[in-house]
């Protein structure tokens, strides 16, 4: 089943047939069976769906964490089912921002430290590098937080630090997995604004797995997964809500 | 921000643990350190053998004793120099716990076979010509306060006086005192002359421990040792003449295999050491599943994953065990001044210090190693799932 933007824009993300089949044993799983996909640039798109219905590995495909058994995923141009896993780790520093539900910060470093991760692997000098961490925590407006450690830090700032962690590159994709689902309500509201933000103002590409229907609204379009499959029913059920 | 802060934080995640790890490693390598001074103090006598020397002793043990009389014989032996006598005296000073080697020597031969002794020519005149005169070593003399001119009463426990009880001390005055040229050389002993010891001794007169050699050509020194036990063969003493080097190993043989006592320990410290380390870096490994999943998926390819791991794991140990030997160095100047009368150039050599930081690299490495290769395999959409 083949998705077009709603935003009118050429694809970031276009996915072909995709086959992704796991082993158990001797037995054969499949999880996504023939999939097409295709978002916009600068499009904020919600993945819905029940649990085993694949849309963390269609996340994973989306975001070169896993490659295809049949195939292609193009993102941002780049046929990223083709790189080699050194290339697509290259590929992924630079062109993909991560946000997981867990802000998952690196306990013995500070805020501004587990921002700067990423930026190891760039040749960015130092002052580039703190500039950009700076730019980031002021994004995500955590500036007067920077030398905290994340056990000094609550939930919400902590996923915030996340998500300074995952725009400290600039990449033109954001995939985020379950970023509210650990949060409480006024929490995630917060960060869904962020989020929603960092779409309309800074243009990011943004693709979020979620069980909360209400998180999922915020996004330019929601579609559903069901079996391995985007269910059409399920997404223009969503377009119409 | 660099890989060092990644590896300082990833140690500082379990600080206890880490704390344990370290110190037990500190100690595996302080143990080191001590060992192998004490190894290197054992075979000091072997390094700085000279290769123009030969020593000759009676076949049968260094503690049966050979007539002085062989001296003259042996340097009639083609490529014979030299030969000097020696005599272990095993004496005390005031108590048994204050041992040094003592031995009756010809002063002038002595000298000149044995150059490495470095004595005054005022104190060579006053030795030739003074009856009861010693000369000792600068060590001896620090740590008894000995200066020139002293008398000095020395117990026997072998040697006893002629026509006086055996509880009478020998007495020697300190005519000189002696260093030793080359490094790690003995500055214990204490010399005297030959022909006062000869003269008071209760028995054994003419009998002597040992024959030190020179020989004109070190590549024929085994030719002249086998030319000089066929000398004496079937006498009622018969020799056995060896280089230098090889008598003081089996000297220190005496005590034990020094070399596989010395490996025997280090060997089961540091099994034990890759056990308690090994288990450290792989729980450590486990523990980051989810971190290590998420540094791949930002950009970390599995070979600097590995690197990182094996870094962290070879900081550890080589960190420790830096500490550890500088503890042993440390700990070795108090050994060594509290020793120096029975194992005399107690001292971490650089050569072993080196060796010691060379294994705590190759330590850390192969602790390190299974871990991160279980890092770099790592999948990470797997690991992921364990955020």
């Amino acid at each position: 089943m083949s998705e077009t933007d709603s935003a009118g824009n050429g694809p970031m993300v276009e996915a072909r047939g995709v086959v992704r089949t796991f082993r158990r044993g001797r037995t054969a799983v499949p999880v996504l069976r023939g999939l097409d996909l295709r978002i916009a640039d600068g499009e904020f798109l919600s993945l819905m769906g029940p649990s085993g219905s694949g849309k963390s590995t269609l996340l994973n495909l989306v975001a070169g964490l896993d490659r295809p058994n049949e195939g292609e995923v193009v993102v941002g141009g780049a046929p990223i089912h083709r790189l080699s896993e050194r290339r697509l780790a290259a590929w992924r520093a630079r062109n993909i921002g991560f946000v997981f539900q867990f802000s998952n910060l690196l306990a013995g470093l500070t805020a501004e430290k587990n921002v700067a991760l990423p930026l190891l692997l760039t040749s960015f000098s130092g002052a580039e590098r703190k500039r950009r961490v700076a730019i980031a925590l002021e994004i995500v407006g955590l500036s007067d937080r920077a030398r905290h450690r994340p056990r000094e830090l609550s939930g919400g700032e902590q996923q915030r630090v996340g998500i300074a962690r995952a725009l400290v590159n600039d990449p033109a994709l954001l995939v985020c997995d379950e970023p509210t689902g650990d949060l409480d309500r006024k929490t995630s509201g917060e960060i869904l604004d962020l989020l929603a933000a960092l779409n309309r103002e800074q243009g990011k590409t943004i693709l979020m797995v979620t069980h909360d229907p209400e998180a999922a609204a915020r996004g330019s379009r929601t579609l559903h997964m069901l079996d391995g499959q985007l269910s059409a029913t399920a997404e223009a059920e969503a377009v119409v809500a | 921000m660099t890989s060092l802060t990644l590896i300082g934080a990833a140690l500082r995640r379990r600080k206890t643990r880490t704390f344990l790890t370290f110190s037990s490693v500190v100690f595996a390598f302080l143990l080191f350190g001590l060992l192998s001074m004490i190894q290197s103090a054992f075979s000091m006598g072997v390094e700085i053998a000279n290769e123009d020397r030969l020593v000759v002793r009676h076949r049968v043990s260094l503690f049966q004793m050979l007539p002085q009389s062989y001296e003259a014989d042996m340097e009639r032996v083609p490529g014979v120099v030299d030969a000097v006598h020696m005599t272990w005296f095993g004496g005390v000073y005031q108590d048994p716990a204050n041992f040094f080697m003592q031995s009756p020597v010809e002063p002038a031969e002595f000298l000149d076979m044995y150059p490495e002794f470095q004595l005054s020519d005022e104190a060579k005149e006053r030795w030739i010509s003074t009856r009861d005169g010693a000369i000792v070593g600068r060590a001896t003399a620090e740590r008894f306060g000995w200066e020139v001119g002293d008398r000095i009463p020395i117990q026997p426990t072998i040697w006893t006086l002629a026509g006086r009880p055996e509880t009478d001390a020998w007495e020697f005055e300190i005519v000189g005192i002696y260093s030793v040229s080359v490094e790690g050389g003995d500055e214990t002993q204490m010399l005297f002359r030959y022909d006062y010891f000869d003269e008071a001794r209760s028995f054994g007169r003419g009998q002597v421990g040992w024959f030190a050699v020179r020989v004109a050509d070190p590549e024929q020194a085994a030719a002249v040792a086998a030319a000089i036990d066929e000398t004496f063969r079937n006498s009622a003493a018969e020799t056995k003449s060896e280089p230098e080097g090889a008598f003081a190993a089996g000297f220190a043989n005496q005590v034990g295999n020094i070399g596989l006592i010395v490996t025997g320990i280090l060997g089961a410290v540091f099994f034990t050491i890759l056990l308690v380390a090994g288990n450290t870096m792989a729980q450590s490994v486990r523990e980051r599943v989810g971190e290590i999943g998420l540094m791949k998926a930002i950009g970390f390819t599995g070979a600097r994953v590995q690197r990182l791991i094996l870094l962290e794991s070879v900081t550890l140990v080589t960190t420790a065990g830096f500490l550890g030997m500088l503890l042993a160095v440390v700990a070795g100047r108090g050994m060594s001044a509290a020793l120096s009368a029975y194992l005399p150039g107690l001292a971490l050599r650089p050569e072993d210090m080196l060796l010691g930081l060379g294994l705590a690299v190759l330590t850390g490495l192969v602790v390190g190693i299974f871990p991160a290769r279980r890092a770099m395999r790592l999948r990470t959409a797997f690991a992921l799932r364990r955020l």
